[in-house]
């Protein structure tokens, strides 16, 4: 119960942070503008006269997060440590794991919110045909299980470091290995000399793999829990990392 | 309220606080004096459990920081060195969040949000953005988040530093009324501030304890306590000299010519000797005495009596 009360606090904070500056529309926008403009001039939106989002939309997203989702988690910590807020917020009456649950879902919330605002294309692929709505909603939780896997791994850059352009940096890198362990040219590259098994192993890290499933329309526990233990994994490392700094 | 134990904290190889031990009661207002980087703020972040101690314990109302570490900072408000506040937030907003945090909903939190504002005179910019304030009223924002659920310690790292006379004066007294219900221990440069609002003081060098008492006790440690200085005319400052250095518990004399009047000023034997303005008084009767008074020490001197060979000491190293 308090436990809760802490973490909607924190959120709250959080959340205002970013409405309080203009990052969270600028994102919103560069967010909006790119979904449109891949899904119907580069995706071949028209062109495939097919009334789904697979291909033309949900293909994008793996790579729009890879550069927008490690902008908005860059200063979750490194902020703090900069201003030397993190003082203060640790010697409130809540535990390390209430603020980095607090402010993850703050950050996770506000990419739901813009992945929500893309509900024109949906209107649109409705208009123009009747495509399976469930898959489209399959794709959109995958979506946001994504985003929330690449959030998770800014939060471990940015606690790393005060400096949010290099978290942004180092977290970048680390998605796009999220993202190229699956990407099917890197894959095809692999298959060429390493035995199976290793290519399963590697192909298995990535969210392209995982996320494939959701855009068919295929909700798999093994995807789900794979994002979920990723966020997972990611917290608890934000953690230690966090630890770490004040131990000294 | 507050009990340190043998506390030792290191970084790294560096000794920053070097087995520390002191308690603060309610009604206390515990200086804590030292040079830069003498181990203040670390032993403040200590207490307020946001690094945990290499070793020793620290607890605060009887919870140990470091196995009940929320249960001690609901009772501590935190001023931290530099007094961070988000700077994304208006004032309002920030208190708001502070009272929030510590657990106060609704016309409680209200409540708490005005007094602190009233306390902390911040009326005027309760509607700016942090970001937008002066070093003054950033100070005393986090001031006051630090005071706004009432705390029954107060952690306070450099309370005045960076405000202009008039603000530091406030706070002062601000701090000195808390502290008749209060355990407070605040750190501080300077040295005034000690014998305006400390009923004690603990002076810390390179991580050690190195004086601990109150104020007069400190400054009797002083060359000056007891030191007699007088004003005289009509004699030579030569003579002057001589005079009062033949006086049993005089130590040694300095004599200045000001025009025609002499300023001596005979340094005791043993600091605080009293007997010396009773000798001064019977040896000087027949002199024409415009002013005479006993010094009460000084804590500067004490400070730097304490602190300075050992630092020289180690930058020799």
């Amino acid at each position: 119960m308090n436990t809760w009360a802490n973490i909607k606090t924190i959120a709250k904070r959080e959340l205002g942070a970013y409405f309080s500056s203009p990052l969270a529309f600028v994102f919103i926008v560069i967010f909006l503008l790119l979904c449109g403009f891949f899904t119907f001039m580069v995706g071949g939106f028209f062109e495939r006269g097919e009334a789904s989002l697979t291909r033309s939309f949900f293909d994008w997203h793996p790579w729009f997060y890879l550069f927008l989702v490690p902008a908005v988690g860059m200063r979750l910590w490194a902020e703090e440590r900069r201003v030397g807020t993190l003082e203060l917020l640790l010697t409130m009456p809540i535990t390390t794991w209430q603020a980095i649950v607090g402010k993850f879902l703050a950050s996770w919330l506000f990419l739901g919110l813009a992945l929500v605002l893309t509900f024109p294309i949906v209107m649109t692929v409705n208009y123009l045909g009747s495509p399976d709505n469930g898959v489209i909603l399959s794709g959109y939780i995958g979506s946001w299980l994504m985003a929330g896997a690449y959030l998770a791994v800014s939060c471990i850059t940015s606690a790393m470091t005060r400096t949010q352009v290099v978290s942004f940096i180092v977290s970048v890198v680390v998605c796009l290995f999220l993202i190229l362990a699956g990407f099917p040219p890197v894959v095809r590259f692999l298959e060429g000399w390493a035995s199976p098994w290793l290519v399963d192993v590697v192909t298995s890290f990535s969210v392209i793999t995982h996320f494939e499933g959701f855009q068919k329309g295929v909700l798999d526990s093994r995807d789900v829990v794979f994002f979920l233990s990723l966020i997972g994994f990611s917290l608890f490392s934000t953690s230690v990392i966090l630890r770490g700094h004040r131990a000294g | 309220m507050i009990k340190v134990d043998n506390l030792t904290k290191l970084f790294g190889a560096k000794r920053a606080v070097d087995g520390i031990s002191f308690t603060v009661e309610r009604g206390e207002v515990l200086g804590f004096l030292g040079p830069n980087g003498a181990g203040k703020s670390t032993t403040m972040r200590v207490i307020t459990g946001f690094i945990p101690p290499t070793s020793g314990c620290v607890s605060v109302g009887g919870f140990d920081m470091v196995e009940k570490p929320i249960a001690g900072k609901r009772l501590i408000g935190y001023l931290p060195e530099n007094a961070p506040a988000y700077t994304d937030m208006t004032v309002s907003g920030f208190l708001g969040f502070a009272a929030e945090i510590r657990g106060l909903r609704g016309e409680a939190k209200r409540k708490a949000v005005t007094r602190a504002v009233e306390m902390c005179f911040l009326q005027s910019v309760l509607h700016q953005s942090v970001e937008t304030l002066s070093k003054g009223y950033r100070h005393r924002t986090c001031f006051a988040q630090s005071i706004i659920h009432d705390p029954e310690v107060l952690v306070l790292d450099e309370p005045t530093d960076g405000l202009d006379p008039n603000q530091k004066h406030e706070i002062r007294s601000l701090i000195r009324r808390m502290g008749e219900k209060k355990a407070i221990i605040f750190s501080t440069h300077i040295l005034e501030e000690v014998d305006a609002v400390c009923s004690r003081a603990i002076i810390i060098d390179r991580g050690r304890i190195v004086a601990n008492g109150t104020p007069q006790e400190l400054r009797q440690r002083s060359d000056w306590a007891g030191a007699v200085t007088l004003r005289v005319s009509g004699l030579t400052a030569e003579a002057v000299k001589e005079k009062l250095s033949q006086l049993r518990t005089a130590k040694k004399v300095q004599a200045e010519t000001h025009g025609t009047r002499i300023t001596a000023t005979v340094f005791p034997r043993t600091p605080g000797d009293q007997d010396l303005t009773r000798e001064v008084l019977e040896a000087t009767r027949s002199w024409q005495v415009e002013e005479l008074h006993t010094e009460a020490g000084r804590l500067d001197e004490v400070f730097r009596s304490i602190t300075l060979p050992d630092t020289a000491k180690g930058e020799a190293q």
